[in-house]
């Protein structure tokens, strides 16, 4: 029995190697492991030993040609029944060399003569069934029936006017169904799966000119088949060329991936943490916040506060700040795992920002202790530590309450996530002149609006509510602190 | 350099000769490269009961773990094994070590203690399993004792200790014993590893077989001082053997093992052998290499020692020899037709020892992974069926 020796991957991930030179000659007996070649790869030179104790019948390659790997490179003439039972039993050897390396002699061997098989025992020959380009369990042959009317939505052939060729672009919109509305809601890559994608891809069919007929517009294989005979079938009514453009390339990329990492993720894993762990309730509170304003300006003036950076963000932190000490429960956590409220003596207060590698909250460590100096600095130095990427990890937990400034984006209101472990969040909204009530008549105000989510499981309706009028009632009238104090 | 200790033939191998790591620190030796027993005040205690008998079967079990080897990198070559990490020249250090551990102690090790594997009983066709990428693990650990060879360099060193914080907890009197290379001793995992076994003094032996050279890198360009050396850094005592020397190998194990035991805690041995042939089937050494180093080396070969020895001591009869390679050849064949016959895997084999016990997310996973290999099936059945997937 012929035996052949292919090429193997020498190294890691080896495509081909050079013969250098054989150490044996055709006619040779070799033994088992015996040398029979020396190889160079693109890693290393290295003698091959014989796989086969036998005959050697004949070298494919010459010295000095460089082999793809997985090529026949010499062919031995083995007993029937190398090192296995005595001569004669032909039949039952053959499946054990089989399985011990044997390569087909001729094209009809093997269990599936035509289609290409890996060589099941020989490491690194996936290469030839790479080169022969489709998996074996792969169908090859697609059913050439006409379409199942009554399944899938029946293609309306192209217009047959003379402006055929220049409307070729054209053609994969009009020959979808007019009612089906994943066409006008998928802007992204077409809804399919990855058999199916290949399938579209050997036939040169682009899917997003394929209407599906699955769930949600899913397109399957029975409807790729269908545009493939469609198209077919229509060639009559239109030139060759147009089929092919049936795979209209669109310029640039159709999506683009993002590996989830870093701070995204982490970022995802928190929101998706607090978001389904603590039942969130939020409530608005829109105030008009004119005299902060005025206060603020007033306060720029002074000399206490000359180069000190204050923004309505420094006052709606003090305001927090101070509506907490009435209303403790705002600053607290759920401790799930010993079953206990934790209520902290002292506030952390987290700033949400928008840094260059995403979204962080540091905190300001007992802000509570602040003088409003104090907070306006550590504010300010927070914005610019993070902004640079440069806020150290302990800046970044223990937080016990966070703040979210979405109205530097020009944002009214919204729904923020709580920072997990804390039991609330306050978003100030942008401050927008508005038309508003003022002592009994209309005047353009300074409004902004509060928005404050709070952890349904720690705070009640009253408690936070008390809380977002108290911070209200501060910015609306910055003389209300002397009640509060 | 003491020539009598380090027993290199009187002259310093003339590639050490200028690095001050093979300076000061004392070799020990049981059996010069002549094959001539010295006696050892410290050493010769702990291998006092080796018969001639069990040197003979030491001898035979270095000529097959090199044997295992020959066949294996064969296995290579001829395409049936994807890439193997040869042991050749090491094969008294894994010996030694390895014939002086108990069935309960515990071995994590590199990829290369091909020949600690054979001694703690593995199938020979599950050392192969992963090499030939039919499987992502070999053998179940526990029915030998041995974690599956581990591929991140050094990373084996904190498997160790934590295994050997287990045994003290458990208040046992095993020993958790890694293995690594001269180049593992660079790398975070192994720092670390040997900070946690000091702090804690857990029953580990940290066995460093210094082969010289770190793929391409050589050992001196890494440490200027022994790798014994680096363990007092760590409070960690030390020994450093002739790696080549299956008795001093043995003896030296012994004696850490013995600490460990008695909760002395962990040891540090630095072998000093020589990877006599490549980091793996896919390197070439000659072009990093001097030759003249190998030929040093190879007249430092730790098989040819024991033979010398046995020979000096008229126990080397052909019977012996020959037994052994019989012996050697046949566990070769086993391996390959081990080897040759395994069945590939199967795409669902994925989703197999994942978890110990059913996981119904990993059920749902595999149910659409199989779908979803069904849905390549042939259309002319299931295009109705599958065609919506």
């Amino acid at each position: 029995m012929i035996k052949e020796f292919r090429l193997p991957d020498l190294g890691e991930g080896l495509t081909e190697s050079e013969i250098l030179s054989w150490k044996v000659g055709v006619g040779d007996t070799v033994s088992l492991n015996q040398v029979i070649a020396e190889v160079e790869t693109a890693k290393a030179v290295v003698e091959l030993p014989s796989p086969f104790a036998g005959v050697i019948r004949e070298l494919h390659e010459q010295p000095g040609t460089v082999v793809e790997v997985g090529k026949p490179i010499v062919s031995f003439e083995v007993a029937d029944d190398a090192g296995q039972a005595p001569s004669g039993a032909g039949g039952t050897s053959a499946r054990t060399e089989e399985a011990a390396g044997e390569v087909p002699a001729g094209p009809a061997a093997g269990p599936a003569a035509g289609t290409p098989q890996r060589e099941p025992n020989l490491v690194g020959y996936g290469a030839v069934v790479e080169s022969t380009g489709k998996p074996a369990r792969r169908p090859r042959n697609l059913p050439s029936t006409g379409p199942a009317e009554g399944v899938a939505p029946v293609l309306v052939p192209a217009p047959t006017n003379e402006a055929v060729v220049e409307q070729a672009e054209t053609v994969p919109l009009t020959s979808r169904p007019a009612g089906s509305p994943h066409v006008e809601t998928a802007p992204d890559r077409p809804r399919s799966t990855p058999p199916v994608r290949k399938l579209a891809k050997d036939l040169g069919v682009d899917l997003s000119d394929v209407p599906g007929t699955g769930p949600q517009g899913l397109i399957t294989r029975e409807d790729v088949q269908h545009f493939v005979d469609g198209l077919s079938t229509g060639a009559a009514a239109r030139p060759q060329a147009a089929a092919s453009t049936g795979a209209t390339a669109r310029p640039g990329a159709r999506e683009t991936r993002t590996p989830i990492k870093g701070v995204r993720k982490l970022t995802a894993s928190a929101m998706v943490q607090s978001a389904f762990t603590a039942p969130h309730a939020t409530e608005f509170l829109t105030v008009d916040v004119t005299s902060a304003m005025e206060l603020l300006a007033k306060l720029r003036d002074s000399r206490e506060f000359a180069g000190i950076k204050l923004t309505p963000l420094t006052l709606a932190a003090k305001a927090l700040l101070i509506a907490l000490r009435r209303s403790p429960a705002l600053n607290s956590r759920w401790d799930g795992e010993t079953q206990e409220i934790v209520t902290f003596n002292y506030v952390n207060l987290g700033i949400a920002a928008a840094t260059p590698r995403g979204l962080t909250v540091p905190n300001i460590k007992d802000a509570d202790a602040m003088s409003l100096v104090q907070l306006a600095e550590a504010l300010s130095a927070l914005a610019e530590t993070a902004r640079a990427g440069k806020t150290p990890p302990a800046d970044l937990s223990g937080g016990t309450i966070s703040i979210t400034n979405i109205g530097v984006f020009g944002i009214d209101a919204g729904t923020p996530i709580l920072n997990p472990g804390e039991a609330a969040i306050l978003a100030l909204g942008a401050v927008r002149k508005m038309p508003w009530e003022y002592q009994g008549g209309i005047a353009l105000r300074q409004v902004m609006t509060l928005s404050l989510s709070f952890d349904h499981r720690l705070v009640d309706g009253e408690q936070g509510s008390r809380f977002l009028a108290d911070v209200g009632a501060v910015l609306a009238d910055p003389g209300m602190v002397l009640t509060m104090v | 350099m003491s020539t009598d200790v380090t027993g290199q033939g009187g002259t310093a191998a003339p590639e050490d000769a200028g690095h001050p790591q093979e300076q000061g620190r004392e070799l020990v030796q049981l059996v010069t490269p002549a094959g001539e027993r010295v006696s050892h005040p410290e050493f010769d205690y702990w291998v006092r009961d080796i018969t001639d008998e069990q040197l003979c079967s030491l001898y035979e079990d270095m000529a097959v773990i090199r044997r295992i080897d020959v066949e294996a990198t064969a296995l290579q070559r001829q395409g049936e094994l994807a890439l193997w990490p040869p042991l050749l020249g090491q094969e008294a250090a894994q010996i030694g070590s390895a014939r002086a551990l108990r069935p309960d102690d515990f071995v994590f090790s590199s990829y290369r203690e091909n020949g600690v594997a054979y001694c703690r009983g593995v199938n020979l066709t599950d050392i192969v399993r992963v090499w030939r990428g039919n499987a992502s693990s070999g053998w179940d650990p526990y029915t030998i004792n041995m974690a599956t060879p581990q591929i991140i360099i050094g990373a084996q060193t904190l498997h160790a200790t934590g295994y050997a914080m287990g045994i003290q907890n458990d208040g046992a009197d095993s020993v958790a014993v890694t293995y690594f290379g001269d180049g593992a001793t660079s790398e975070g995992d192994v720092n670390e590893a040997m900070v946690f076994a000091a702090s804690f003094q857990v029953p580990v032996v940290f066995f460093c077989t210094n082969n010289h050279w770190a793929i391409s890198e050589p050992v001196w360009l890494q440490s200027h001082i022994h790798l014994a050396d680096r363990a007092a850094g760590f409070g960690i005592p030390s020994l450093r053997v002739d790696g080549n020397d299956v008795l001093a190998v043995m003896a030296a194990t012994r004696v850490a093992l013995d600490r460990a035991r008695r909760g002395g805690g962990p040891t540090f041995i630095e072998a000093v052998s020589y990877r006599m042939g490549p980091h793996t089937t896919a390197d070439d050494p000659t072009r990093y290499r001097d030759a003249n180093e190998l030929e040093d080396w190879a007249a430092k070969d730790p098989i040819a020692r024991v033979a010398a020895l046995l020979e000096r001591r008229g126990l080397l009869s052909e019977g012996l020899q020959q037994q052994v390679k019989e012996k050697g050849d046949d566990v070769a064949r086993e391996m390959r037709t081990g080897c040759t016959t395994m069945p590939d895997p199967e795409p669902l084999d994925v989703f197999r020892h994942v978890y110990s016990t059913p996981n119904s997310w990993l059920d749902r996973q595999q149910d659409h992974y199989a779908r979803y290999l069904d849905s390549f099936g042939d259309p002319a059945g299931a295009v109705s069926e599958e065609g919506a997937r």
